[in-house]
């Protein structure tokens, strides 16, 4: 399978579970907007890093929705101190799927340190999170996201970005209906 | 009043119900208080560009976010403060422990004490520097300017502002 196949099934989730997404830069969130738009999905633009850090600060504030945050192996990577406060925090409403496709495959598939050796299962689970799912194929991942509602899910897929189109939405307009869609009540 | 105390009412007065921080020896009194203030939600961060992150999670999720940090974190935090809150015009009070600057001790801290003002500028951040007898209304003031112009905006506390009088 590849990331899209997966962005496919965690937008599936979300829309079964009114769940807000964050979503991380580049094709992932190209990918998500072709697959599924919604208004209650926040494209990254820019912040390489920090979609696991929103989607936190995001879940404390709305502990009443659920929120998932998509991120990439090579974005965790910059950014691991995130784990260890997710771990601390533990918000039973936050669900942070990793689509570890082992490149930088929005820069042209430059290998990550997770195809050399880099396990982030364990390292989630090092820092701290008790809840760490990791998944092999399509089957698992389905079989995950369907149990798994909080904690961190390392989903391994292979490389490769589909042909999806720029989003065509201008920040204000992102953060807008996402604002408007967060502040929304649960039912 | 001690200024621990004047800041952390400050911070009450505008509201802020959500606190990332990265500690500083000058911030160490504030940090109980948050603690103790059921009000507040507080995450202590390994680095403030996270911090910077979730504030941004926590302003779309309807909270008014504060990060305490020492000068030296705005280097860590820089290309978020651009592509993220500068980009989707996210507010963010940023309280900073200014270091480097006049009483300094550690000669470590004196470069980025010196470029603070001028990497502000350069990042088009407004920062205020408060007095003992002004900061509450100051951090009032500040985040009024965040939340209009949908930026981040710094406040200053160099090192006379703790010094016993």
């Amino acid at each position: 399978m590849k990331r899209i196949d997966a962005i496919t099934m965690i937008a599936r989730k979300a829309e079964e579970k009114n769940s807000l997404i964050v979503c991380n830069i580049g094709l992932p969130s190209k990918e998500l907007h072709h697959v599924k738009d919604r208004n209650g999905n926040f494209y990254m633009l820019g912040s390489m890093g920090l979609s696991s850090s929103i989607g936190l600060g995001l879940s404390l504030s709305v502990p009443k929705r659920h929120v998932i945050a998509i991120d990439g192996d090579g974005s965790v990577l910059m950014n691991m101190g995130s784990l260890a406060t997710i771990a601390h925090q533990r918000p039973e409403n936050y669900l942070l799927v990793v689509i570890d496709n082992g490149t930088y495959g929005s820069t042209g598939d430059q290998p990550t340190a997770t195809s050399l050796g880099t396990d982030l299962g364990a390292v989630a689970k090092g820092a701290g999170i008790q809840d760490v799912y990791t998944t092999n194929n399509e089957k698992e991942l389905e079989q995950t996201l369907k149990n798994v509602d909080r904690g961190v899910v390392i989903a391994r897929v292979g490389a490769g970005n589909a042909s999806v189109p720029i989003i065509g939405l201008s920040p204000e307009e992102i953060i807008e209906r996402f604002m408007t869609e967060c502040a929304r009540p649960s039912e | 009043m001690d200024p621990s105390t004047s800041v952390f009412n400050g911070m009450r007065m505008t509201g802020i119900d959500l606190v990332v921080s990265v500690p500083c020896i000058n911030l160490k009194d504030i940090l109980p208080m948050i603690d103790d203030d059921p009000s507040m939600i507080h995450v202590p961060v390994t680095r403030e560009e996270e911090g910077v992150g979730i504030c941004a999670g926590a302003y779309m999720g309807g909270k008014i976010p504060a990060m305490l940090m020492q000068n030296s974190g705005l280097g860590n935090s820089i290309n978020a403060l651009a592509s993220l809150n500068k980009l989707f015009h996210i507010p963010l009070l940023l309280i900073m422990s200014h270091r480097g600057v006049e009483g300094e001790t550690i000669c470590a801290q004196v470069p980025m004490g010196q470029l603070t003002t001028s990497l502000l500028d350069t990042l088009d951040i407004p920062y205020v520097v408060p007095t003992r007898d002004n900061v509450e209304e100051t951090i009032l003031h500040a985040w009024a300017i965040a939340s209009e112009k949908g930026r981040p905006v710094a406040v200053l506390l160099e090192i006379g502002f703790w010094e016993a009088e």
